[in-house]
């Protein structure tokens, strides 16, 4: 029952993104035209909010709720190639699909069982790169 | 009184609220926050473990990343299904008239109604748009080792270069698709 509390925060970050209107295909493309500022305002202030946070976290050395000093872990800079392809790979997901990871979720609750298709292709990708990891170049 | 619930929240508003999570998920639990390592403990669940990516306890890992999504589904449906917004998406009058130049025509919901349909699963369009689209959220993703959540707000937030690098790709391949092949397919 420890864990109950993500369903929680699960619940209210699925309904800011759907208030933000940022799992909608057609913000997605606003953005990639440049005809709009709105995803950009989303994304660059949930940026500030957060690196402000985590400066906080790390200057303070502010501890978790059990008193446990906070760990981040951050990614690997020496990896170039991951980020850069499969980052691009990830790009074109986003555009065609106009969704990211939390939004395909939030739109299959919003009722979109259609979004079953590319959450299932999510799926096979994620389980295709599991099998050739060690094959790409990293 | 409770308008602000079903209206659309402003980019000032939103924005700042998605960062929140960043150390609210540090601070209530010490983890830190993305989305798409989901996927890859959805995965561990039934993949093989002779397969050394899906090797690991998901539960003791995992668990709590797919609880939270699971509340990302219930959220969807009670900000995009009980307290729907009852109006059109306030889109930008370039994006609608470039959108309808290349064919769509319902601009009703969250999605092009006539692009993404079960009706469309089997044509070339929906089978690229959808599924193969979806393939490479997931593969993108795990490649990458993060998405939206995972590299442009945690990552950034923590000034990270690799983060850096994995969001110029998502803005360039995103570029790449809605400028050189939404043209040709949509």
């Amino acid at each position: 029952m420890a864990h109950a509390k993500y369903v929680v925060f699960g619940i209210l970050f699925g309904f800011v993104l759907t208030k933000a209107e940022v799992i909608s295909w057609f913000r997605i493309q606003e953005m990639f035209r440049f005809q709009a500022f709105h995803m950009y305002g989303v994304i660059g202030a949930a940026i500030v909010v957060g690196m402000i946070s985590v400066q906080i976290i790390k200057r303070f050395n502010v501890k978790d709720i059990h008193g446990d000093p906070i760990t981040i872990t951050p990614k690997d800079p020496k990896q170039v190639y991951r980020y850069l392809i499969g980052g691009t790979l990830f790009g074109f997901g986003w555009a065609l699909t106009g969704a990211c990871p939390g939004p395909l979720f939030a739109l299959l609750g919003s009722g979109l069982t259609i979004m079953l298709v590319p959450i299932a292709g999510a799926l096979a990708g994620t389980y295709v790169y599991g099998l050739l990891q060690h094959k790409l170049p990293h | 009184m409770f308008d602000w619930l079903y209206q659309p929240w402003p980019w000032y508003v939103a924005g700042p609220l998605i960062g929140l999570f960043v150390p609210l998920l540090f601070v209530f639990g010490n983890k830190q926050f993305g989305i798409s390592s989901s996927l890859r403990h959805t995965c561990a669940t039934f993949a093989s473990k002779t397969i050394p990516y899906f090797n690991y306890s998901w539960k003791q890992e995992g668990l709590w990343n797919l609880l939270f999504v699971g509340g990302v589904v219930i959220g969807g449906f009670l900000g995009g299904w009980v307290f729907a917004n009852p109006e059109p998406i306030a889109l930008s009058a370039a994006t609608i008239s470039d959108l309808t130049a290349l064919g769509v025509r319902d601009f009703e919901g969250f999605l092009p109604g006539d692009v993404f349909s079960w009706g469309n699963v089997l044509t070339w369009r929906g089978l690229l748009i959808m599924l193969v689209g979806g393939f490479l959220v997931g593969f993108g993703a795990r490649y990458a080792d993060g998405c939206t959540s995972g590299h442009a707000i945690t990552g950034l937030s923590n000034l990270q270069l690799g983060s850096l690098l994995a969001v110029a790709g998502f803005f360039a391949g995103g570029l790449i698709i809605t400028h050189l092949i939404f043209p040709l397919i949509l």
